[in-house]
């Protein structure tokens, strides 16, 4: 144990009678817990990797695809998703900031952070629920999905010549015979996507899908650890751990955002 | 509480004094979070006007995020003053078997878009 020779506190001991690591149980299960849902959160975005590389001329580009912002017309493209990470990375600033007042015993300060985290967790998960919307529901003018499934944009609000993945511009005859074997599509789910291949919608709802439900749990163990709080189960206790318990479980979920955030929507 | 989980022998407290010093170092932290997300997006938005060769960006965003990943787990998440054999247990598995499976399944892809394209 470099740097770390002092004997450890007989009273630090556990049931087996040794310290690992020298903290305490709930704390370390706490981290190996995070770790493997790190691994299940790499898993995700590799295999979204290894998609993105198999299919890169029809894959997507995010920024064409997130351009919506609330009460704003036209292209703002990552804009919202920027504002939704500075919510995050804000609720984890007062996370951190509620743990810090925890260790000072300052029960108005968890309190008041506590507070302010589950409300920027609520205002994120709002969000993504609106991007949700907005993915599902589409462009107005929709595209066009070729007979032998390729995704074509059109080329005009006309609606009489198609650009092909890869910029082929196609019109005239061939392109009113290919509209004909065709279908309209609007928006994505999980079997057609307008912007390019179904496979960029999957992977869509499923990591930001888990991510958002890793954040959903996360207000409500907030929530319960703030109701208790307030009801001064730890000040009775003499420490704040569990604050710092739950914080670790909020830092996590903003971490995979910082993830998701550059492998979904910058490159 | 149970005689096994002695949660109150390990609880971190500190002074107001200290308590200072911390809150400063978290808003710091915040800062440099803020600015490294902030030259994210505008990265994002302005090099293509810039002429930047899109790898060069690709591995600035990469780059960055571990930057913001490695601010959070240190010094939100404390790791940095937990016990060295800890980071080394909690850090070393994760790193080692994820860099394993980037290399692998990277490699796998771009080999299977090739063949792909062969076939076709």
């Amino acid at each position: 144990m470099a740097g770390h020779t002092a004997p450890i506190d007989s009273k630090k001991l556990w049931g087996g009678g040794i310290s690992p690591f020298n903290a305490s149980y709930g704390k370390i299960m706490m981290w190996f817990f995070l770790v493997s849902d790190a691994f299940t959160f790499s898993g995700l975005l590799i295999s979204y990797g290894y998609m993105r590389h198999r299919f890169e001329d029809v894959w997507p580009v995010a920024e064409d695809v997130f351009t919506h912002f609330p009460f704003l017309h036209g292209d703002h493209p990552l804009l919202y998703v920027a504002l939704m990470t500075f919510i995050l990375i804000m609720s984890s600033v007062t996370m951190v900031l509620a743990v810090e007042a925890g260790q000072r015993m300052n029960k108005k300060g968890v309190t008041l952070w506590m507070a302010l985290t589950i409300v920027g967790g609520l205002i994120f998960v709002g969000s993504q629920a609106w991007e949700w919307y907005h993915f599902i529901h589409g462009t107005e003018l929709g595209a066009l999905q070729l007979a032998d499934g390729t995704i074509a944009q059109w080329a005009s609000a006309a609606k009489d010549a198609l650009v092909l993945p890869g910029g082929a511009e196609i019109t005239g005859a061939e392109a009113a015979a290919m509209i004909q074997s065709g279908t309209e599509v609007y928006g994505a789910n999980l079997t057609v996507n307008e912007y390019g291949v179904p496979l960029f919608g999957d992977f869509f709802f499923f990591i930001t899908g888990f991510h958002g439900t890793h954040v959903f749990s996360g207000v409500v163990l907030n929530f319960i650890i703030f109701v208790n709080v307030l009801k001064g189960t730890y000040e009775k206790r003499g420490h704040y751990e569990m604050v710092e318990k739950v914080g670790l479980y909020w830092h996590f979920v903003d971490l995979v955002w910082v993830f998701v955030f550059t492998f979904f929507y910058l490159i | 509480m149970s005689d096994f989980d002695r949660t109150a022998e390990y609880a971190i407290h500190h002074s107001e004094e200290a308590g200072k010093k911390m809150r400063k170092t978290i808003w710091l932290i915040f800062w440099v979070l803020l600015v490294v997300t902030g030259v994210e997006v505008t990265l994002g938005l302005i090099w293509k006007d810039m002429g930047l060769a899109w790898s060069f960006v690709k591995w600035t965003f990469i780059i960055l995020t571990l930057v913001k990943a490695y601010y959070i787990v240190a010094y939100y998440m404390h790791l940095k003053h937990e016990y060295k054999n800890f980071i080394y247990a909690v850090a070393l598995p994760y790193i080692v078997l994820i860099a394993y499976l980037i290399v692998m399944m990277l490699t796998e892809a771009m080999y299977i878009h090739e063949e792909a394209d062969i076939l076709m």
